[in-house]
């Protein structure tokens, strides 16, 4: 049996929220953890890390784009400004695995794009592999970005959307900033087919090189329709470059006021919310399937659940995990009962 | 039959690639090695030295005087050539990001000695490109990197005239894995890419263009194939005379002359039974003395004991000899190009020829070879060749003596040695570089200093030429750390793209296709048990830039299964523990191949400490001589891999056993 010595969450709970970068690292290495007793003290971590304080502040920013588009720089030229002014900031940098068949190894480069090189305690970068889930975010990145929330003034997740993956992102960030590339006909193409749902905010990068930079924030402006879930918002095009410094204290502006926008529509709050539903769902359907939902009683019971219980979604998420192996396990005694493989569950469940 | 010696053509120059420990222990190596009948000398600075850093700089620790010879300031450059007229020596420096810096502080010396510059000749490397792909020590971004390549040419051009201020480098890609093709096609990319920089500078009249054309020279590679190698130094002749013809309208021939020198392969070199490198060294010289047409102008050797360590002055002395041989003994020099109108060597010509153009034109579309390293691509192309070319040794396809076939050996004589069989640099040169640093800031006019820096400011703020104000730096006494910094400042700096990220499957290529698909069940398995994949760190302290073995391993664990972070070279320790901590890794592997090894290696187990992360298991890789080893392990480190691991597959499943043992889980052993 593996020796490892996994950490008592409350305890642990108490050190991240003062800002202990080891406290940080462990928590989300436990987050990280799939084993049956690392997940059930995963919820309680959550559970001790949550309440207002989560429900209310900090600012969960997501940051997509095609890959090259300069994400990783641009991350780091805001982060440039961020500490300037004092604020703390945590990143989650999300890479693509290869398949499982070709052994599901990934490359994690993006720290060295995003971190300059001096040596600074107010920034904490994680990467993270997708590891192949649905969506190309992987399910460690809920749970994840909220711990980071409880302890740094501004949490970005790096993700790298091409096509329909932004729809998750979507469902994690409180803003999110869609990074186009210029003289790439990409992001119009899919705003006008709606494959992407509208970021808050475009940041044309490379308006170093001009024209071309320029043409495309033209086209975007032009083409983002001005429905969306989020009404009276504006949708900024900003033109940035990470490479030349340009714009970023404009851009970190328009994400300052995004969050004002959505605080003054009294609609933060239940933006999050909205997302951890969202989450829940998709984690719990990946891996049970709408069968094991139904077991839980359907996704109006379990969107009922969840909200009655805000402030503890993580912990009332794992009831409803428990609950829905346990009654896998009485209905069905069949070898492979979820979708995916949990080597050390059955054991405790 | 004694031969009556008939006429003969010159010889090559003869070189060796040296330095150590400081100014004055380098100054009396030249000399020994000048009084045995070497003609030229090749210096190696150190690695603070080549990335512009002081001796004091915290950075620098444990790596002043390990690789070369340190080089702080013009007092150092006096004593480098104390007895050394500069009028008559013929001086290669390797030197690249600061190379305006090196070749100031030449100038400057000269000028105090009373030498007319125009007297001077010798070569600065002087080729940024082939850093960012290979070799490691850039440091400002491309665009200003690129102006003070032009700004030596069109210096020297007009003050220096016979000084080759830039060797295009083609050597360092096949040491870092490129193909011939590779070799031709990026080498002359780098090439137009100069040209074209001297020509957008608008210093040089159009009539004066062919001088510029014509003071390029080019540092290129001979590895063991050598009947390949020789094509592919009569293949680079003829496309340098086709493109300067064509692409710069160079009229003359003479001037378009593809003039290089050579360092022979060094990646072939091996650590078991080193003394077969000698056949490979000489059988290599071979490939670029063979055919006039297309022989070398200078050459240096590696020594028998390459991959061990820094050779001692008997195994450079043994190298040197090499070269009499083959230039004084045989009948080489007596004979006109012996293979031209051979029609299997012009046919091989022709394929690298076409090879390399494709290559070319490939670049070209994406806009040339600095987009192409900025892009990643070809860092890319070079990681990947490697790649191939370590599976074709692993799979036996590629026959290396004594590493993957005919292992079996009796006692070498040569390696039993009491020294280690290598040189071992000054261990007091660090302290000692630093006082004389320091003694000599306390002896500098502050305010010459002052202005003469502020000068370099302004010049590298504006569009003025970089080397007068560096000349009156050397003169004012700065040092190379001033120099460098002041750069910084303006310029920025740069990290290119590792090239890791390409798309691979080794059990498609492999042969050994069972023990690929159990190692990924092994890794698999080995995070299914401890909850989350594994995690892996590949880190690389300190100022060296061997980033082969980092990337290979790199490469080969993610293809393994492995969620692996590496953020390129030249990190500190505090940066990799502190990547270690916010990552969560399972594993610290380490490589280091510039010998410093020892600090290094401390360093970062001391900084994991001071996270709370002493269980962490840290393992490293690359020159490490056995007692060091040792010592290692002895301090924590779980396992050592050296260039006689070989078999990629094998050190994985040692790695995945090491981290199952630190984590309670028993070790699975050996692949079948
Ligand atoms: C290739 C090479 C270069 C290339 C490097 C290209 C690159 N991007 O890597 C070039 C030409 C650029 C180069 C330059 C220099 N080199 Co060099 N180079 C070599 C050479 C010939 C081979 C190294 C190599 O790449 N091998 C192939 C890889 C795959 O093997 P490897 O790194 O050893 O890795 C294997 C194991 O060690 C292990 N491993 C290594 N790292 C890790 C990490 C982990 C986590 C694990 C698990 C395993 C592991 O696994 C690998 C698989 O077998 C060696 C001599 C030799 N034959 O070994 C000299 C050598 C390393 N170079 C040397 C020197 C001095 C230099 C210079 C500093 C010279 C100078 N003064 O300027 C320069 C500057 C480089 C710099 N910036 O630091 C010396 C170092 C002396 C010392 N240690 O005391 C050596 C030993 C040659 C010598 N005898 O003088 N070099
Ligand atoms: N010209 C220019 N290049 C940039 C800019 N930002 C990033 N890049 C370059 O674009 C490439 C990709 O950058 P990276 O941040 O890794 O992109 P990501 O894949 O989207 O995270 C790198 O070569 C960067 O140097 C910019 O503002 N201007
Ligand atoms: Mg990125």
């Amino acid at each position: 049996m593996a020796l490892i010595n996994l950490p008592d969450p409350e305890q642990l709970a108490s050190r991240i929220l003062r800002g202990v970068r080891e406290a940080v690292a462990s928590g989300l290495n436990l987050l990280d953890n799939r084993l049956a007793d690392a997940r059930s003290r995963s919820a309680r971590l959550l559970a001790s890390l949550s309440g207002e304080r989560q429900m209310n502040e900090g600012h969960l920013v997501g940051v997509t784009g095609p890959p090259g588009a300069g994400k990783s720089s641009l991350v780091s030229a805001m982060i440039r400004e961020w500490r300037f002014s004092g604020r703390t900031v945590g990143v989650l940098a999300v890479d693509p695995s290869s398949r499982p068949e070709l052994g599901g190894g990934a490359l994690l480069g993006d720290r060295i794009r995003i971190k300059n090189s001096s040596y600074d305690e107010g920034l904490f970068i994680r990467s993270l592999a997708n590891r192949n889930q649905m969506g190309g975010v992987s399910s460690e990145v809920w749970p994840m970005s909220w711990l980071m929330l409880s302890c740094f003034d501004v949490v970005v997740v790096e993700t790298v959307g091409v096509g329909q993956t932004e729809i998750d992102i979507a469902e994690i960030g409180d803003t999110v900033c869609y990074v186009a590339q210029p003289a790439s006909g990409d992001t119009i193409q899919y705003l006008k087919s709606g494959i992407i749902q509208i970021p808050d905010i475009f940041a044309v990068n490379k308006c170093d090189l001009g024209a071309p930079a320029r043409k495309t924030a033209a086209e975007i402006s032009r083409s983002a329709p001005r429905q969306d879930r989020r009404e009276d918002w504006d949708y900024p095009v900003c033109l940035v470059s990470a490479t030349m410094n340009t714009g970023i204290k404009q851009l970190n502006d328009q994400i300052d006021r995004h969050r004002s926008f959505l605080v003054g529509a009294g609609s933060l709050g239940n933006l999050r919310t909205r997302h951890h539903s969202a989450w829940v769902m998709r984690l719990l359907k990946e891996e049970f399937g709408t069968f094991g939902l139904e077991l839980a009683g359907g996704s109006a019971t379990i969107s009922q659940r969840l909200g009655e219980h805000r402030s503890c979604q993580f912990e009332e998420y794992e009831r409803i995990r428990t609950q829905i192996l346990s009654r896998f396990k009485s209905d069905n005694s069949s070898s492979s009962i979820t979708k995916k493989e949990h080597p050390n569950e059955q054991a405790v469940v | 039959m004694v031969a009556v010696q008939k006429k003969r053509d010159q010889p090559w120059l003869i070189r060796t690639y040296s330095g150590h420990s400081s100014a004055r222990a380098s100054n009396a190596l030249y000399r020994t090695n000048l009084a045995k009948g070497q003609t030229g000398l090749s210096v190696a600075f150190d690695l603070p030295t080549q990335t512009g850093y002081d001796a004091d700089s915290p950075l620098a620790r444990g790596e002043v005087g390990k690789v070369g010879v340190p080089l702080s300031h013009i007092e150092d450059m006096d004593q480098l050539f104390d007895q050394i007229p500069l009028d008559k020596m013929n001086t290669a420096m390797t030197i690249n990001a600061t190379a305006p810096w090196l070749l100031a502080l030449y100038i400057g010396l000269a000028q105090r000695r009373g030498i007319d510059p125009k007297l001077l000749s010798g070569t600065t490397q002087n080729d940024i490109i082939k850093e960012y792909l290979s070799r490691g020590t850039y440091i400002y971004p491309p665009g200003p990197s690129m102006r003070l390549i032009a700004d030596t040419i069109n210096y020297t051009v007009k003050h220096v005239p016979r000084w080759n201020p830039t060797n295009i480098c083609s050597y360092h890609l096949q040491e870092a894995g490129a193909t011939p093709v590779q070799e031709l096609a990026y080498a002359l990319c780098a090439a137009m890419a100069v040209l074209d920089r001297v020509k957008a500078s608008g210093e040089i009249a159009p009539d004066e263009f062919p001088q510029v054309v014509d003071r390029i020279s080019f540092f290129v590679n001979a590895g063991i194939r050598f009947v390949e190698e020789c094509c592919k130094l009569r293949a680079f002749g003829d496309m340098w005379n086709e493109l300067t013809l064509n692409r710069y309208q160079v009229e003359d021939p003479k001037r378009r002359r593809f003039r290089y020198g050579v360092q022979v392969n060094s990646l072939g070199l091996t650590e078991a039974q080193p003394e077969n490198n000698v056949q490979r060294i000489v059988l290599e010289m071979l490939a670029v003395v063979l055919s006039k047409g297309a022989r070398a102008r200078a050459i240096q050797l590696p020594a028998w004991n390459e991959a061990m360590g820094l050779p001692r002055p008997w195994d450079q002395q043994w190298a040197l000899r090499m070269q009499q041989v083959m230039a004084f003994e045989t009948d080489l020099l007596e004979y006109g190009d012996i293979l031209d109108g051979s029609p299997v060597i012009a046919a091989k010509v022709a394929e690298l020829i076409e090879g390399a153009r494709e290559e070319i034109a490939n670049v070209e579309a994406q806009g040339g070879i600095i987009a192409a390293i900025e892009s990643g691509y070809i860092k890319r192309e070079l990681v990947g060749s490697h790649m191939q070319r370590l599976r074709a040794i692993e799979s036996g396809d590629l026959k290396i003596i004594g590493v993957n076939c005919f292992q079996e050996t009796a006692i070498s004589p040569l390696t039993v040695g009491s020294d280690g069989n290598i040189m071992k640099t000054d261990p007091a040169a660090e302290r000692e570089q630093i006082e004389r640093l320091r003694a000599h800031r306390n002896n500098r006019n502050a305010a010459e200093v002052g202005a003469a820096l502020q000068g370099l400011t302004d010049a590298a703020k504006s569009s003025e030429n970089i080397m007068p104000s560096s000349i009156r730096c050397a003169l004012a006494g700065v040092t190379t750390g001033e120099w460098g910094d002041s750069l910084r400042a303006v310029f920025g700096e740069f990290r290119p793209p590792t090239g890791i990220d390409i798309a691979i499957d080794s059990r498609v290529v492999l042969g050994k296709k069972d023990q690929v698909t159990d190692l990924r069940a092994r890794v698999a398995d080995t995070g299914n048990a401890l909850g989350r994949p594994l995690k892996l760190l590949v880190g690389k302290p300190g100022l060296d830039g061997h980033s082969n073995g980092a990337e290979q391993i790199a490469v080969k664990a993610r293809d393994v299964g492995f969620e692996v972070v590496y953020d390129g070279i030249r990190l500190t320790p505090q940066q990799i523990a502190q990547a270690a901590l916010e990552e969560g890794v399972h594993m610290v592997g380490l490589s280091i191949l510039s010998g410093s090894h020892m600090e290094l290696v401390e360093s970062v187990l001391q900084e994991l400490r001071l996270r709370d992360l002493a269980a962490v298991p840290v393992v490293a890789g690359g020159i490490i001589p056995p007692e060091d080893a040792a010592k290692l392990v002895a301090q924590g480190v779980r396992a050592v891999y050296t260039p006689k691991d070989f078999n990629l597959n094998t050190i994985m499943a040692d790695m995945v056993d090491v981290i199952r043992e630190c984590n309670g889980l028993l070790r699975i052993g050996l692949l079948q």
